[in-house]
């Protein structure tokens, strides 16, 4: 069991990781850097959810298949986002996303 | 009754001609397109020989010419009660002015032929003239104000295109503009006569209009201004859009510039045709003149007396060989104003109506004439000043034999045709004005005078040496000439007292020989003056205008006319009223809109850093934005 | 305490390569420092009891995902290459942004006294999982389940054609 860690730990750690991964996105100019700032942000919400699921409802298993379908959502987004870098990248020779602003103005 | 539907056939040819020529012409050779517009055009002169003669000797019920409404569609319908029909009006003069057009502009499409051959836009020229053609024949042909004035407007476009033929030659666009936008002041007193007639009447139809016991007519009353009623006041309004057409006083100032166009144009358009819309105008409307509003026909009068005056004084001393021919037309046009003016109604009352429109007849035969002449003068030695003209008659043995027939023509000397129509003309204004009849007996006298001054001034007068020998005209352009002469001939004879009367029935004609024989004595008197002063070069033309210097001086200038109205469109109305219409245009209502344009710019100009494409600038802002309700939401509230 | 001690080098490992993974300038280094804060995850996700969820946070994130994002790295970046960092004023008002954010949270985090459920835990085994995926009702996730199948297929249909190589039209002309 986790003994005498209180929930509060869990969030904290969380939100710390939920806000690097902010900042990563915000600051980083690749863009397989800031998809990586992505999955950050998302692993924090799975650790909350099953968190919150183990302390406050340990009966049943919401936040834990909740998680398991971020999961998949999180494989899923990347597979189609590295397409996509892909694709950019042979058509800009650059994933930097300063550089592609084809439409910018 | 004859069925005369066909004529609207006589404006519709020329009309399917200059689209056809328009759109085509740079196609074809360009005599191909000069065959295709006079072959249209003597389709349209055989129609309306066929119109006259079955109008006027086909049999008729009853006493004298019905009119008659051959053709009419409603064009527009504005309202129930305000529709605009487009169709063809047949009585005698309409009938008479679709002979003397489309005679007079088939005679000059045959003498174009000749004359702008080789010119540049040959074809264009000719697709003009099918313009022209079409709107003077749909003007005569109006069955309705209104139509009649969409084709006066054509008429002064189709003007407007001709006189700036020329378009390289920057006096003949300033002539152009001059043209359009004189006459079309003048059409802006017309559009308001229209507009204030027809609110009175209810009516455009030109029948409901003259029918003695129309609304025009019957009840001439309504408000009154300056003592002068409605009616009047219209009838005056539309009399300026004819004056402004016909070059009357003080609105002529753009026909002698208008003689920057090529001759055959000057022939046809500002001599025998579009000059005598004025005239025809009113003699359209002529029996609410009589009947409803004397007073508009006594400005009628003297608008035309004073017009021919001054022309004719005008004409004396010109040296532009065309541009004496022009104020030669406007004192004849001055003429016929002056007709209508002393005629009335019925009868030999209506003597003046019917000398009007004899005179007009006959006027168009003879100027063409001249004009045509002198076209055929200046293709000769390519010069329109007559001081380096003179001895032609060796070269150019037709043009002087028919421009002589013109000049005895003019002049009024019996048998010839100018002769009957102007002694008629005497008659009338002596019955009825004996100012204005003085007034044309000196006009008769200077007249004569100033026509064989320039008759020497070409054809005797000193021996000039010329660059190369003068030629005389090829034969497409004699042709019309012999044409012509033939009709200044013998037009006198025509029985207009018959034919052409203001109520449509005949009336006893007789020659009053008390006023024939001093009007010839007079013609003479000045032919004779002519002849001594010009006939060899002497020193006598410089002695009299050293004598009279002042008049010769303000006679050579125009009596300075073009400087006053310099004077007042610069000096008063820019000055006063446009400049600070244009000031309020130009930062009022410019400024109002450029404002708006600037700050619109001045907006996005700034706020387009916001739309940077920087993704991470966008999820900054919000994330930002999303902190910040958090912050609102869930500690402050 | 033992599980205690666990609990505080796994958070450690998470805080620390989370930081590296976006201050880094190397991309490939990035990304094994997230493997690390996946792997890290995964042991939370022991110490709550969820083994099924934290074998799939293994094998999805750390087997899956993170060995995509390697190989598209290598397609698409040298090895030697240094990550261009946003300036310093952009960093200055992005750490700004989060350093609020985060005060934000945690102080919402503090405030809020979360009690314990006293409830027995419910049963997660692998056979539990699967019974509750594919059972609807209470407790029943049959219906996110097909959906996220659905999902799956629709992302991997386009990532195929998104990364598709675009055919090379030749034109006729040249090869005359």
């Amino acid at each position: 069991m986790t003994g005498t860690i209180p929930l509060q730990f869990f969030l904290v750690i969380s939100t710390l990781m939920f806000f690097i991964g902010v900042f990563g996105f915000l600051t980083r100019r690749n863009l397989i850097t800031m998809l990586m700032s992505i999955e950050l942000i998302l692993n924090s919400v799975n650790i909350n959810f099953v968190a919150f699921n183990k302390y406050l409802f340990p009966q049943h298993l919401s936040g834990h298949f909740f998680s398991l379908i971020i999961i998949a959502v999180a494989a899923a987004e990347a597979a189609v986002a590295i397409a996509i870098i892909i694709n950019i990248y042979r058509n800009f020779k650059s994933i930097d996303v300063d550089k592609v602003d084809e439409m910018k103005y | 009754m004859t069925d005369y539907s066909y004529t609207i056939l006589i404006p519709l040819v020329p009309l399917a001609v200059f689209l056809f020529i328009g759109l085509t012409g740079h196609k074809m050779k360009p005599i191909v397109s000069g065959l295709i517009g006079t072959a249209g055009l003597a389709f349209g002169a055989i129609l309306a020989y066929i119109t006259a003669i079955s109008y006027f000797w086909g049999g008729h019920e009853g006493a004298g010419y019905a009119s008659i409404k051959a053709f009419e569609i409603p064009w527009l319908h504005v309202t129930k009660n305000l529709t605009i029909s487009l169709g063809s009006l047949i009585d005698p003069i309409s009938v008479m002015m679709l002979v003397v057009i489309t005679t007079v502009s088939l005679m000059v499409h045959i003498y174009s032929l000749g004359y702008m051959k080789g010119e540049k836009g040959f074809h264009r020229f000719f697709a003009f003239l099918s313009l022209f053609s079409f709107s003077m024949l749909g003007l005569v042909l109006a069955t309705n104000i209104f139509q009649m004035y969409i084709f006066w407007e054509l008429v002064g476009v189709s003007s407007f295109l001709l006189i700036g033929f020329y378009y390289e030659k920057p006096s003949a666009v300033a002539a152009s503009k001059k043209a359009f936008i004189v006459t079309r002041f003048a059409d802006l007193g017309f559009l308001i006569g229209i507009l204030m007639l027809s609110f009175n009447t209810q009516t455009f139809d030109f029948q409901t209009l003259v029918s003695q016991t129309g609304p025009a007519i019957s009840q001439p009353g309504g408000a009154a201004f300056m003592g002068l009623s409605v009616l009047t006041w219209s009838l005056i309004f539309i009399f300026m859009g004819g004056a402004g057409k016909s070059a009357m006083f003080p609105l002529h100032i753009w026909l002698p510039d208008a003689m920057e166009g090529p001759t055959p144009v000057s022939a046809l358009i500002h001599a025998a045709t579009m000059v005598v819309a004025g005239v025809y105008l009113v003699a359209r409307l002529f029996p609410v003149y009589a009947l409803g509003a004397p007073d508009a026909l006594t400005v009628v009068a003297w608008v035309g007396g004073i017009s021919s005056l001054f022309a004719a004084v005008i004409a004396c001393t010109q040296t532009d060989i065309k541009r004496v021919l022009a104020y030669s037309t406007m004192s004849q046009i001055g003429y016929m104003m002056l007709a209508l003016g002393v005629s009335g109604y019925g009868g030999h009352d209506g003597l003046g109506f019917m000398a009007a429109n004899f005179h007009l007849f006959t006027h168009a035969m003879f100027k063409a004439l001249l004009f045509l002449g002198a076209g055929a003068v200046i293709h000769a030695v390519h010069n329109n000043d007559m001081s380096g003209m003179g001895g032609l008659r060796k070269y150019l043995p037709w043009t002087h034999a028919t421009f002589l027939i013109a000049c005895i023509t003019i002049a009024g000397i019996p048998p010839l045709s100018g002769f009957f129509s102007k002694d008629e003309i005497l008659v009338a204004a002596f019955h009825h004005n004996p100012v204005l009849f003085y007034i044309e007996y000196a006009v008769a006298g200077l007249t004569a005078f100033y026509m064989f001054r320039l008759y020497y001034s070409i054809f005797w007068g000193k021996e000039t040496h010329y660059h190369h020998t003068p030629h005389e005209a090829p034969l497409v352009m004699i042709i019309p000439l012999l044409i012509l002469a033939f009709g200044s001939i013998f037009a006198g004879f025509l029985p207009f007292e018959e034919l052409v009367t203001s109520d449509g029935l005949p009336f006893e004609l007789h020659t009053e020989w008390a006023i024939a024989i001093p009007s010839v004595l007079i013609a003479l008197v000045g032919i004779t003056v002519a002849t001594i002063m010009y006939r060899k070069v002497t020193a006598i033309p410089d002695k009299i205008a050293g004598s009279v210097s002042h008049l010769y001086k303000w006679s050579y200038h125009k009596f300075y006319m073009d400087e006053v109205y310099l004077f007042v469109t610069k000096k008063i109305i820019f000055r006063f009223i446009s400049r600070p219409i244009a000031w309020f245009d130009r930062h009022v209502v410019d400024g109002t809109m450029n404002g708006i344009a600037g700050v619109t710019q001045f907006a996005s100009f700034n706020i387009r850093n916001l739309q940077s494409g920087k993704v991470q600038q966008y999820a900054y802002v919000f994330i930002t934005g999303a902190l910040v309700l958090v912050f609102i939401f869930v500690f402050l509230w | 305490m033992n599980s205690d001690l666990m609990f505080f080098i796994l958070a450690g490992v998470i805080l620390v390569f989370s930081v590296l993974t976006v201050t880094t300038r190397r991309i490939l280094r990035a990304a094994v420092y997230l493997l690390f804060v996946l792997i890290s995850t995964a042991g939370l996700y022991f110490m709550l009891n969820y083994n099924f969820l934290a074998a799939v946070q293994l094998t999805v994130y750390a087997g899956g995902i993170v060995v995509l994002i390697i190989f598209s790295i290598l397609l698409t970046s040298h090895i030697s290459e240094r990550a261009v960092v946003a300036n310093w004023k952009q960093s200055l008002l992005s750490a700004l942004a989060i350093v609020a954010g985060a005060t934000l949270t945690l102080i919402s985090v503090f405030r809020f006294s979360f009690t314990a459920s006293p409830e027995p835990a419910a049963p997660s085994g692998v056979k539990d999982i699967g019974a509750a995926l594919i059972s609807y009702g209470e407790n029943g996730y049959a219906l996110p389940f097909e959906v996220v199948s659905i999902l799956l297929l629709a992302a991997m249909i386009g990532a195929i054609i998104v990364a598709r190589k675009e055919k090379i039209k030749v034109d006729e002309k040249d090869l005359k």
